[in-house]
């Protein structure tokens, strides 16, 4: 098992609702989020394009903010979502520090929170909330190992990349360019 | 001059009765120490959404506390298909703001001081219904006008009517899609109508004049358009901005302002000149296809190269496109559409061409929508009115609902005709200082009438102008009416409440009934509570009040006529002459061009720059600026400059400028420059709904600033009224131009 | 033009501009827990080495400062800490992987080592002060009987303890200027060079302070070596490298770079050191200070100009 999500960029509006989404089903407090929004922007007037991402913790195959934290707060459950122990967690920033994408934050309460693919959602059978909420359903989560599963197919027959892939993370979630 | 009604900042009054504890800022309650808290157990409530108008339906979640936590759509309904967008999801924050209005404010004048008490609900509604009744007395029910907008409208228009006004308007329609209503009418004697019954789900071709779907988050219209991409339609968007939409284009129409009808109208040219019209469709469907075909002989791509830059062989290729995706083809008409003053000509330009490319009634083009119509609870017959909003907007002689600037303008004693002049208005939902252009009318207007009563949730640019401030529960908090919506097929939806309200604030519908049985009007409100109303109308229609509760939206089969035209099928249109009208005798007969024509507006002088604006996905209008989490996302708009402009300027990324208009009008507050490639040298861009003036709003107040008080110049619809905005030159000011740094330009204009 | 920026979640000040998650106390713990390092080092090498008499200061004296740093240095590390209340944690595991973790597990064991040793030898630097309990007296005459094996203890824990200041950070990969091989040695080197400060300062012969200002002349040009080659290093390396050295080399840390580590910190210094072993007269306290103070510089622009930067935006 090896969770990834898929993102299309074609089709991402930037609207944010993942965020919104994010933030209300995980309790993210206000003034704080565990995915965002980017937006590229290049060319000249009026030949220009834009690319428009949502980002998160990217659930690193080889996750450096696994390795470095001093408790084990940092942890990698089956399916190879990286998650933290709130209760494990002594705030040390370690994990932050390490991670090339800026994808975890203190929360108010003390410990580093990140994304958790939705594993209580995940768990039961739904998508993340994020996924589940996007309204131009440019966002698809599902099993890499499994040939067949829709993640899969989509990295085969479409191009795509990984953010920051020098830094030799290995992300498991990927943009359809 | 000293004004008789001060803007009151509603901050003044130490809104002491019911504020929260510093917790409920952190908006969802204690935080859990581990992820578990997304597995509570919620109990969840059906609603349908008010942050917009599109009222996509879902369900609110409450948890073991009554925490109001999060929204989601209803899969069963056909506005958001399970799906929120992003305003939706954050409309728990709508409940949450702490700087919602709480109790009922009274105006109160101390010498020449003027504030806001505290009043109970009593005293409130007493003081309104006695001055209806003594307005009504003196003038007539008619010179009480309602101001309205969204769901509380409606009860409110409910209680006018009965009162005996219908001097009634809502800026959904002369600032907003009036121009493309009246547009289709003519041709097609149809709206267009709201949800848009645009197939884009199925359409080949999708042509976008302007409208920034994508910024624009109008639910449906999103998803569909994704779902057109999936589908490897074309998308074309004509903007002189890379909106988002424009983007996601195979072809991006890089337009010059305010030229578009030249470009609709080379469009026109090519399909009829290249025979790519649906023949067949015309010829059964069309009326006036010859004059049509005559007017548009000379409008050539190269004519309409000269003025709207877009190269001749592009528009050759592209009208080529839509014929070839024709009849699953769409020209979308568009919503907010009031731009340049020949609007509703626009639109039927836009109307036009779907009718030669055959799209009307055709799949992937536009449905029959099908909604199920609600029985009215019964009551008497409303009284007659002695004049009304088509009295007043009579100048307009296509306008077919109320127009917002005309009421506006029956209010000041000079402008008011035949003794039609206005005395008093209540605003429910609306905020006029943000939605109407030319804030110095409306400042007059105020100045003029005796009375106002602003309905709202919070406190609102408007609220601080009004007599009394009633506090309206949020959506989430309450009973409304029923959304029927004419769709694929009809389908209800039901929203109730999910929590108590907040602090004193009471649902529209009660405020509504209070006053009318303050006036003596207890046979229009005949019922104890809304759930009877709804109930006796669900009943009516085959559900009930008890089955709405648990599922939330109900989906009926079409009963009326198919989705689409058959193949052939005889129809006959809602014109003078039962055909889709290219050449339209309505606006012959009441004496305008029955074919559009391409008239130049004015560019921007030298050192000025044309004001575009637009939506950001995350935010409606000034509804949600102030929300804490959609806030959260997007705190305040910036000011959109072409690198070359801003190099020109000498202005920097991230800088802060003051906005000068042609009229000498200046901007409050300033406004953070993004130096961008999406926009043009001689435009600048920014999103509307910020630069709240009202302190009380304290998340918000000061962020950005707002295009509205730059829309001075007019550029009135001379057909149904509409106020074309788009007619603005800004100039960029480094320098904060207000010599008392902290006083709204208001004060300093009067001095 | 490119233009590269946050739509939405996070352009909010608990993240952005850049993450600023270490603030003062984990350059200071940095600091301080090399320069324990560098004097427990010599005090133990010169134990070893069978010097104590000829250097008295640094293997009596200057050791005094080593338990005040690591609990200054420790308590830093916790007051950094965001769920301080779970420091414990982080004795519940070893984890070989993460630096934070056994520089947390050197510390553990260099605190009661520096305590032990400081302890061996208070009565020697205070000689009227007595111990309130006799077993005290106990326990230090076995250390002294024994302090051979803590010495040889304390060599590769101080060393150890030195590179792990450097370590901590050079093991971000996600922070393009932390990310090179040099820092682990450069910080030991500095480390080693401010004990040696330290030893200069407290020095009780003159033999003693010559001793250590060659020492330290010697790690001061270490020190240069290593800096210009971690330069280089950046310059050689992908983009987000020569980005980020550009905070030092013409951008926001220049100045900070220039002046106050290279200059005060690492060549005058070496110039006033080597005009005293030449026989000028020096005022040996003022490199020694200058060489303190640069240790400290360093840490903190390394850890504040490193947070800036990044791979990504
Ligand atoms: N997120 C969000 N979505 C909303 C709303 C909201 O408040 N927030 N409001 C809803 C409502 S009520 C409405 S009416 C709709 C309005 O949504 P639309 O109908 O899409 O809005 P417009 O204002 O017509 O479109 C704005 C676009 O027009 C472009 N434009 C400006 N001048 C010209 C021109 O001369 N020619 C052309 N071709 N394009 C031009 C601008 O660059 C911008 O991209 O949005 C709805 N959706
Ligand atoms: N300059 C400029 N002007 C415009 C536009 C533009 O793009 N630029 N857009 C135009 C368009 S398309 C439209 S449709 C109009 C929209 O115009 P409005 O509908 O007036 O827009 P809002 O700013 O959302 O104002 C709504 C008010 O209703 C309040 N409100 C929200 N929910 C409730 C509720 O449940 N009950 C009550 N009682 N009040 C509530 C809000 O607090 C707010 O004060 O604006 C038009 N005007
Ligand atoms: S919700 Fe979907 S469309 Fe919107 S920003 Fe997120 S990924 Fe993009
Ligand atoms: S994205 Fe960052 S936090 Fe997530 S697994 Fe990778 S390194 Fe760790
Ligand atoms: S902050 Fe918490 S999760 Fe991150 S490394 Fe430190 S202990 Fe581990
Ligand atoms: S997967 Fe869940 S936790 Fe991660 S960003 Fe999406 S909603 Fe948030
Ligand atoms: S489109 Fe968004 S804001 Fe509008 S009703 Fe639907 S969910 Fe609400
Ligand atoms: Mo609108």
């Amino acid at each position: 098992m090896r969770y990834a999500m898929v993102i299309d960029t074609l089709k991402c509006v930037g609207c944010s609702d993942c965020v919104v989404a994010c933030q209300t089903e995980n309790n993210v407090p206000v003034g704080y989020c565990r995915d965002w929004v980017t937006e590229s922007v290049g060319g000249t007037y009026p030949s220009v394009e834009i690319e428009l991402r949502s980002e998160r913790c990217n659930h690193c195959s080889n996750a450096p903010c696994v390795r470095c934290c001093p408790t084990g707060a940092s942890h990698i459950v089956e399916g190879g979502i990286v998650l933290v122990t709130h209760d494990e967690c002594i705030g040390c920033g370690a994990c932050i520090e390490s991670c090339p994408y800026d994808a975890r934050y203190t929360h108010p309460d003390g410990y580093v929170d990140k994304c958790t693919f939705c594993m209580h959602r995940v768990e039961k059978g739904q998508k993340p909330a994020c996924v589940a909420v996007c309204p131009t359903k440019c966002m698809y989560f599902g099993d890499l190992d499994d040939a067949n599963s829709e993640v899969s197919q989509l990295l085969k027959k479409r191009e795509h990349k990984v953010l920051a892939p020098e830094a030799g993370t290995q992300p498991n979630v990927f943009y359809l360019i | 001059m000293i004004t008789r009604r001060k803007f009151i900042k509603i901050s003044a009054l130490g809104m002491g009765a019911a504020t929260m504890g510093a917790g409920a800022i952190q908006l969802l309650g204690a935080h859990s120490k581990s992820s578990n808290y997304a597995i509570q157990d919620f109990t969840r409530y059906p609603t349908y959404c008010e942050v917009c108008f599109w009222k996509c339906a879902g369900w609110t979640y409450v948890d073991k506390e009554g925490n109001i936590v999060k929204i989601k759509g209803n899969d069963k309904d056909t506005h958001s298909n399970g799906r929120f967008c992003p305003r939706g999801t954050g409309g728990v924050g709508m409940y949450h703001d702490t700087d919602r209005l709480q109790v009922p404010l009274i105006r109160v004048k101390d010498g020449d001081n003027e504030t806001f008490k505290e009043a109970t609900w009593d005293e409130a509604l007493e003081l309104i219904a006695s001055k209806m009744k003594s307005i009504k007395a003196k003038y007539g029910p008619e010179a009480f006008g309602l101001l309205k907008h969204g769901a509380p409208g409606k009860h409110m228009e409910h209680l006018f009517k009965s009162y005996g006004s219908d001097t009634i308007g809502e800026p959904a329609y002369a600032q907003c899609r009036g121009p493309r209503e009246t547009a289709f009418s003519m041709t097609f004697g149809s709206w267009v109508g709201s949800p848009e019954p645009t197939d884009i789900r199925d359409t080949k071709c999708l042509v976008l004049i302007g409208s920034h779907i994508g910024e624009n988050m109008h639910n449906g219209q999103v998803q569909e358009m994704s779902d057109a991409i999936d589908n490897g339609a074309t998308i074309i968007t004509v903007d002189p901005r890379l909106s988002t939409a424009a983007s996601k284009s195979k072809y991006w129409l890089a337009i010059k302002p305010a030229t578009d009808l030249a470009l609709l109208l080379a469009w026109i040219h090519v399909i009829i000149e290249e025979e790519l019209y649906d023949k067949k469709y015309v010829e059964q469907y069309g009326y006036g296809f010859d004059e049509l075909k005559n007017h548009v002989r000379d409008m050539t791509p190269e004519w309409a190269y000269g003025i709207t830059t877009i190269k001749p062989s592009v528009i050759r290729e592209t009208a080529r496109e839509m014929a070839h995706a024709a009849p699953a083809v769409i020209v979308h008409p568009g919503r907010h559409v009031v731009w340049y003053g020949d609007d509703t000509q626009r639109g039927r330009a836009v109307a036009i061409l779907n009718g030669l490319l055959g799209s009307w009634g055709r799949r992937g083009g536009f449905y029959f929508p099908e909604g199920k119509s609600i029985p009215k609870y019964p009551h008497p017959p409303y009284p007659d009115t002695k004049w009304s909003w088509e009295t007043l907007g009579e100048q307009y002689p296509l306008a077919e609902m109320g127009i917002t600037t005309e009421i506006i303008r029956a209010s000041i004693p000079s402008e008011a005709k035949d003794g039609h002049l206005v005395k008093a208005w209540m605003v429910a939902g609306t905020n006029l200082i943000k939605s109407i252009p030319n804030k110095r009318l409306i400042e007059d207007a105020i100045n003029s009438i005796d009375f106002m009563v602003v309905v709202d949730t919070m406190p609102s640019d408007i609220a601080g102008y009004a007599d009394v401030v009633l506090p309206e529960c949020t959506y989430l908090e309450r009973y409304d009416g029923i959304r029927s919506a004419s769709h694929r097929h009809p389908s209800i939806a039901l929203r109730m409440p999910a929590a108590k309200p907040k602090y004193e604030t009471k649902p529209a519908w009660w405020i509504a009934k209070q006053i009318g049985e303050r006036l003596g009007l207890q046979a229009y409100f005949n019922y104890k509570n809304y759930e009877e109303v709804l109930d006796w109308q669900l009943k009516k229609i085959g559900s009930s009040l008890e089955e709405m509760q648990k599922i939330g939206v109900k989906n009926f089969d079409r009963e009326e006529n198919p989705l689409y035209l058959s193949e052939g099928e005889p129809y006959e249109f809602n014109t003078n002459t039962g055909k889709i009208e290219f050449y339209s005798t309505e606006l012959e007969n009441k004496g305008f061009d029955p074919l559009p024509k391409y008239t130049p507006h004015p560019e921007p002088p030298a050192g000025f720059y044309r004001l575009n604006y637009g939506r950001a996905p995350m935010h409606t209008f000034s509804r949600t600026v102030n929300n804490p989490n959609l806030n959260d996302l997007m705190d305040e708009n910036s000011l959109w400059v072409n690198p070359k402009s801003a190099k020109v300027m000498g202005i920097k990324n991230g800088q802060y400028v003051w906005l000068k208009n042609q009229d000498d009008i200046l901007s409050t507050f300033p406004i953070k420059v993004r130096i961008t490639e999406r926009i043009r040298w001689d435009s600048v861009y920014m999103v509307h709904g910020f630069g709240q003036t009202n302190k009380s709003m304290s998340r918000t107040y000061g962020k950005g600033a707002a295009d509205t008080e730059m829309i001075t110049h007019i550029m009135t619809d001379p057909i149904m009224g509409g106020t074309g905005m788009r007619g603005n030159f800004v100039m960029l000011l480094t320098e904060n131009p207000h010599t008392n740094k902290n006083a709204p330009q208001k004060e300093e204009q009067e001095s | 033009m490119n233009e590269e920026l946050f739509v939405s979640g996070r352009n909010i000040p608990n993240i952005d501009p850049h993450l600023h998650i270490w603030h003062w106390p984990i350059p200071l713990y940095l600091f301080l827990g090399g320069l324990a390092a560098g004097i427990l080092f010599f005090a133990a090498l010169f134990t070893i080495l069978g010097k104590e008499d000829k250097v008295p200061g640094a293997i009596k004296l200057a050791p005094l400062v080593a338990p005040v740093a690591i609990v200054i240095g420790l308590a830093a590390l916790m007051f950094d800490l965001t769920h301080m209340l779970y420091f414990w944690r982080l004795y519940t595991t070893i984890r070989i992987e993460s630096p934070m973790s056994w520089g947390a597990w050197v510390l553990m064991v260099m605190t009661p080592i520096s305590f032990a040793w400081a302890f061996m030898y208070f009565r020697d630097v205070f000689p009227n002060f007595h111990w309130p309990f006799k077993w005290l007296y106990t326990i230090e005459d076995w250390l002294k009987t024994y302090k051979i094996w803590l010495a040889w203890a304390l060599i590769p824990l101080t060393i150890v303890l030195g590179i792990y200041t450097g370590i901590l950070l050079s093991a971000f990969n996600a922070r393009p200027l932390w990310n090179n091989a040099i820092l682990g040695p450069l910080f030991l080197t500095s480390g080693l060079s401010t004990g040696a400060a330290m030893n200069i300062l407290f020095a009780k012969t003159p033999y003693e302070r010559h001793l250590f200002g060659k020492i330290d002349l010697g790690l001061i040009i270490v020190e240069l070596f290593f800096i210009i080659h971690m330069i280089m290093g950046y310059y050689a390396g992908p983009t987000a490298q020569r980005e980020a050295v550009q905070l030092l080399m013409g951008g926001e840390f220049t100045v900070m770079f220039f002046v106050f580590i290279i200059l005060m910190g690492l060549v005058f210094p070496l110039i006033l050191e080597t005009f005293e072993l030449m026989g000028a007269k020096v005022w040996a306290a003022i490199p020694a200070i200058l060489v303190l103070l640069g240790g400290a510089v360093l840490r903190f622009l390394m850890v504040d100009a490193g947070q800036m930067t990044r791979y990504l935006y």
